[in-house]
């Protein structure tokens, strides 16, 4: 009897496996940012962001923590939280939006396929609609996300006096997720 | 009951962790809110630059530099204001401290440094004993003790035609830092020190002097903060006074400049705080600076590679 309650459960979950819809989740994905407007290197990781992707309707979410950033300079970094993202005020980046193109994304078969993202992103407390490439990787059921893309300190209201000068206008993102 | 299928039904149930089952049209907006509200308790949020830089003005703040991080400081006073015109009001005289510091970890920090004042070498470990946070753990104050070894070089004569002994020559200190970061405009701190001599030029003088010192760094825009601090003696040498200083933190960049007033000479607690010469109300006012450069010796796990 008990064996058969399990084995049914057994097959329940491997039911839902394959035909319900996925949640795809991780809280390691790395996001790091360049920003060098000169000699000095402005670069920081932040390898705590919480991404979550629904495999069907293409339903994509990122969040970080502003002071999970890592620079190679402290200083840098204590500049950067308090002077230019404000992160006691603003503690968090997010961008919620959708995969367009989900359909063409075939998750159970392996390969890289092109993935349009659109949405809203949340930097320094300021919404903005963005639309940007990205690639999909399914490679023996582990789906890697991966896209670059540029944003204008300017449009998030980000302002401070090397703006321009030490620091580039636009920063260059990089998001590398695993799930 | 069967053992292995229960260990087979936990790996199923790992492998769809994963894979997270969830029902049909959920909206993965709402999901996230709430589980950020939930991951907001579990986070414990530490607060940072509750100063802008190591030091106050002359002594220790809350602050270490990161861990793998090399600062180069030099730091300058020149001569009193009322030396008058004939002096440039005391731009002719400076004196110098160059000083290394290093952090070790996160928490501790080290440093070295030598004065021209009094040919001083000084040696100094600081370590964070709690953290201001809020969150899960909400912390108040940040505690830090910091401890270090001054020897004067100079050569004094003890009054018999010898020299000092090198052991006569060497003070120590021992300051526990508190701090409370208010705002992003304001912060305080609170440094009880003691101080011991090996040596003291009076039989009726004690080896060991207490003071307290207070810090303050406001924070007026961006790039500019206010500092000052007081050390105020509990027991002092005959002759000596309270220091007091006034400066301003601009940061350039990567790094910081400190401008400031004092009535200080030295840049080594025993200078600063119980062998001080000057006052204010004298017009003895000293204007000085502190440069720091920062160079990244070890990288964090995240840029290596």
């Amino acid at each position: 009897m008990m064996k058969k309650i399990l084995g049914g459960l057994v097959c329940l979950l491997l039911f839902f496996n394959t035909y319900s819809q996925k949640l795809l989740n991780t809280r390691t994905c790395a996001i790091n940012f360049t920003a060098s407007g000169g000699a000095e290197k402005i670069a920081a990781i932040n390898n705590e962001v919480d991404c979550k992707l629904v495999d069907n309707s293409g339903q994509l979410v990122f969040t970080l923590l502003i002071k999970g950033f890592r620079f190679e300079n402290q200083l840098m970094e204590d500049h950067f939280n308090e002077n230019y993202m404000e992160s006691t005020k603003y503690p968090k980046a997010l961008f919620k939006g959708y995969i367009t193109n989900i359909t063409r994304i075939n998750f159970s078969k392996d390969g890289t396929y092109e993935a349009e993202a659109e949405g809203t992103l949340t930097i320094h407390g300021v919404v903005q609609k963005v639309k940007t490439m990205g690639t999909i990787t399914v490679a023996g059921g582990n789906v890697t996300l991966k896209s670059n893309f540029k944003v204008k300190l300017k449009d998030y209201k980000i302002s401070g006096s090397y703006i321009g000068d030490k620091i580039a206008p636009e920063a260059s993102i990089a998001v590398n997720c695993k799930f | 009951m069967n053992i292995k299928l229960i260990v087979f039904l936990v790996m199923i149930f790992c492998a769809s962790i994963g894979n997270l089952v969830i029902a049909q049209g959920t909206d993965l907006f709402k999901l996230q809110e709430e589980e950020d509200k939930k991951a907001e308790k579990e986070k414990i949020d530490y607060t940072n630059a509750i100063f802008k830089t190591t030091r106050v003005v002359n002594g220790h703040s809350i602050e270490n530099v990161g861990a793998g991080i090399l600062d180069f400081k030099v730091n300058h006073r020149f001569g009193t204001l009322n030396s008058g015109g004939y002096n440039l009001w005391g731009l002719d005289q400076a004196t110098m401290r160059l000083g290394l510091d290093y952090g070790l970890s996160k928490r501790l920090m080290i440093g070295i440094g030598r004065s021209t004042f009094q040919k001083q070498y000084d040696g100094f470990i600081k370590y964070k004993l709690l953290r201001q946070s809020t969150g899960k753990k909400i912390m108040p104050i940040s505690l830090s003790y910091a401890g270090g070894l001054i020897l004067k070089g100079i050569n004094q004569d003890d009054g018999t035609g010898n020299k000092y002994k090198y052991s006569d020559r060497i003070s120590y200190y021992h300051q526990l830092l508190f701090a409370h970061k208010f705002n992003d405009y304001f912060s305080l701190q609170l440094s009880p020190t003691v101080m011991h001599y090996n040596s003291v030029n009076l039989a009726s003088e004690s080896n060991d002097l207490g003071s307290l010192g207070i810090g303050a760094r406001i924070r007026l825009s961006k790039r500019v903060n206010l500092t000052t601090e007081y050390f105020h003696q509990f027991s002092n040498f005959e002759g000596y006074y309270n220091t007091l200083s006034l400066g301003v933190d601009i940061e350039t960049g990567g790094h910081v400049f400190q401008l400031h007033c004092t009535n200080a000479t030295g840049m080594t607690e025993r200078t600063f705080i119980h062998e001080n010469t000057g006052r204010w109300s004298n017009g003895d006012i000293r204007f000085g600076f502190n440069i720091s450069r920062v160079f990244t010796i070890k990288k964090p796990k995240e840029f290596r590679g």
